[in-house]
């Protein structure tokens, strides 16, 4: 049994060389990662892609193959579930449905006997603004209230590090929106380390200092929000975390500064230090909002890329801005996202159109040519399982 | 018109042969529990046949006929501890088959549905074969073991649903928050399977009390209740043993009453509370 006194803060979480075999397959292969403390981390990624089971293993329910846990410095690796310094909440919350909200709260500090379970599970009911409810049973509650209790019940025993799966993932969309707040609050006021697991990259990065987007079994990519967002190395971050169209050519010409690849007859720049893979056939890209639709073609310009004309096939009004899909011959489809700084829709289907980017918008990714299509499948797959309430556009693949 | 009369008869046939036909499935059903309560109130001799007056004698001087008493409490006390025994084993059999992987796990779950389906007279002529070549001498602890190997099978079925039905992340839950396993399964596992546990020993008790097949097998000298009758029946059975089936009787049904009735008003309560 653990101490009966709280952990002072944080602690830092290290797992080292882990990997998980299940009977039939392997979750994890290796799995690296280190998250400092009072951190708010975000392992992002499909179903299916181990996500999960990294969450399962730092809590102890499950136990890894290889490799070892490490939490504040402390190996881990082969104590019981109750003896870490680690709570969850769960997907399904997991209430106890037999007792009252309070006894829900309470159970840890019980458990561990630690002075006053009453009073303290009553703060951790007000911080989370349930301590009117505190003697109903959970079933009585509504989705967004069992969620808080569920947080409460965790935050209660103040964990070195608080493990969250998919903790959201029951909410309705404006419910949801409010919790991630809400969370994000609470983590900054108690300090604590968290572990987040989800597969909703805008909960991901709405929430999270740093993110670790995983797929199969692997960390594709880790970093802050917009570092992953704005330069992604690999074709599945960048579909998975939002939309890119991306374009397979050869390196046709290298300067200190920029690298041109042929696309056709047309050529697409991008920085050399923003291209990872400098010769032969390599994948480049840029995310759909950063293109500018022009209706005539535009005067050549330096440090900037133009890819034109094509014709406008589809355009989906979506209030805020409106998503044009256009056909440029040796490109392909590309996807446009424009804000609507006038009524409705620029153009319409049929219309003959040029899109721009500035170069420095523009990526390389790390991913060899064969790796960018299994990369850009597993994205469509993963955003056809998203339930995050939008609607995903198939990836867009230009090999 | 014609048809006027026509549909009329079937409407007052289908009005009134649904109760009549109901009336009679119920009688017929009733006629010999009616006439067990109504004959422990006969002023009987030794043959309980005819109706001889009413007395309320049986009713306080119940162990006054030779063997009544003594085979229910037999009865009593090997439906107890037959119980308590298989509803232990059955439970943890229950968890063990639904929350751990383990080998000829399919096989166990199988060989338990057995003794359900086997003729009870193979049962107990099996069990009977095996405590001769044994040496055990039959008696109350022979049919308490017999009771149990076969209650032990309806209690795994019936908990083995509850636990299903529990969902794996609670007692994850419990252990994230700092239970021991000890901890784990007596505040949440158990309160949890309660109801199923529960059901599963009434069950067991019920069957318990009611074999006469397996018993008669294993029970040497020793007399249950049933069997007391069975026996009796040939030189006729005494008014104190229907007055014991008619107690057995009021107090099960008082008891699925109480139950209904707190359930409705735990339903109302929860209703009110939303």
């Amino acid at each position: 049994m653990a101490t009966g006194t709280f952990a002072e803060k944080g602690a830092d979480l290290e797992l080292v060389g882990i990997q998980k075999r299940f009977p039939g397959f392997t979750a994890i292969e290796s799995l690296d990662l280190f998250i400092p403390e009072g951190s708010f981390f975000a392992l992002l990624g499909p179903s299916g892609c181990g996500k999960t089971t990294t969450l399962r293993l730092v809590a102890g329910l499950e136990e890894p193959t290889a490799g070892r846990i490490l939490i504040g410095g402390k190996d881990v690796t082969s104590t019981k579930p109750f003896q870490r310094p680690v709570n969850t909440v769960f997907q399904s919350y997991a209430l106890f449905p037999h007792m009252t909200v309070l006894e829900n709260v309470a159970f840890g500090l019980r458990r561990r006997s630690i002075a006053s379970p009453v009073e303290k599970a009553h703060e951790a009911l007000r911080l989370v603004e349930l301590d009117h409810l505190a003697a109903r049973k959970p079933g009585s509650l509504s989705g967004g209230q069992q969620q808080r209790v569920a947080l409460a019940r965790a935050i209660v025993n103040r964990p070195a590090l608080l493990l969250l799966d998919e903790p959201l993932g029951a909410l309705d969309l404006k419910l949801r929106r409010q919790m991630q707040l809400e969370l994000k609050d609470i983590q900054t006021e108690v300090g604590l380390t968290f572990l987040h697991v989800t597969h909703d990259q805008e909960e991901a990065m709405t929430m999270a200092d740093t993110i670790a987007v995983m797929n199969k079994g692997q960390i594709e990519q880790m970093g802050a929000p917009e570092e992953l967002y704005e330069l992604p190395r690999t074709a599945f971050v960048a579909n998975f975390l939002g939309q890119s169209n991306l374009f397979t050519g050869q390196v046709s010409g290298t300067t200190p500064d920029a690298l041109t690849v042929a696309l056709g007859s047309a050529s697409i720049t991008v920085p050399v230090a923003r291209a990872p893979r400098r010769s032969g056939t390599v994948t480049v890209g840029v995310r759909p909002e950063k293109l500018t639709l022009l209706t005539s073609a535009p005067v050549a310009e330096a440090g900037r890329n133009v890819l034109g004309s094509g014709r406008v096939v589809d355009v989906s009004f979506s209030g805020v801005s409106t998503q044009y899909v256009i056909a440029i011959p040796g490109a392909g489809d590309v996807v446009v996202f424009a804000q609507n700084m006038v009524f409705g829709p620029v153009v319409h289907v049929g219309a003959e159109v040029w899109v721009s980017w500035a170069v420095e918008h523009g990526f390389g990714l790390e991913d060899a040519p064969d790796e960018v299509a299994a990369g850009v499948h597993d994205a469509a797959v993963a955003a056809g399982l998203d339930d995050s309430g939008f609607d995903s556009e198939p990836a867009l693949e230009k090999a | 018109m014609p048809a006027g009369p026509r549909r009329r008869s079937r409407i007052r046939f289908r009005g009134l042969g649904l109760p009549i036909y109901t009336a009679l499935a119920l009688i017929f059903l009733l006629i010999p529990i009616a006439y067990t309560f109504v004959f422990s109130f006969n002023n009987s001799g030794k043959l309980n046949i005819a109706w001889q007056g009413f007395t309320l004698d049986k009713w306080t001087h119940v162990c006054d006929a030779q063997g009544v008493c003594e085979a229910f409490t037999n009865s009593i006390i090997v439906g107890v501890v037959a119980t308590v025994l298989a509803t232990a084993l059955g439970t943890a059999i229950a968890i063990a088959l639904v929350r751990y992987r383990f080998r000829a796990r399919s096989l166990i779950s199988l060989l338990l549905f057995l003794p359900m389906a086997t003729p009870e007279v193979v049962l107990g002529a099996g069990l009977a074969a095996q405590f001769l070549s044994l040496g055990v001498n039959k008696g109350l602890g022979t049919i308490i073991i017999a009771h149990t190997m076969f209650c032990i099978s309806f209690v795994v079925v019936t908990v083995k649903a509850r636990v299903s039905s529990l969902d794996p992340a609670l007692e994850e839950a419990g252990r994230d928050l700092y239970g021991s396993a000890a901890a784990v399964f007596w505040r949440i596992t158990f309160p949890l399977l309660v109801p199923g546990i529960a059901a599963a020993a009434l069950l067991s008790f019920a069957l318990s009390f009611d074999d006469f097949i397996i018993t008669n097998f294993n029970s040497g000298a020793v007399d249950t209740f049933p069997k007391f009758i069975y026996i009796a029946a040939a030189r006729g059975i005494p008014a104190e043993a229907n007055v014991i089936a008619s107690a057995v009787f009021i107090l099960a049904i008082v008891i699925v009453v109480v139950a209904q009735v707190t359930r409705a008003a735990r339903a109302k309560r929860l209703a009110r509370l939303h």
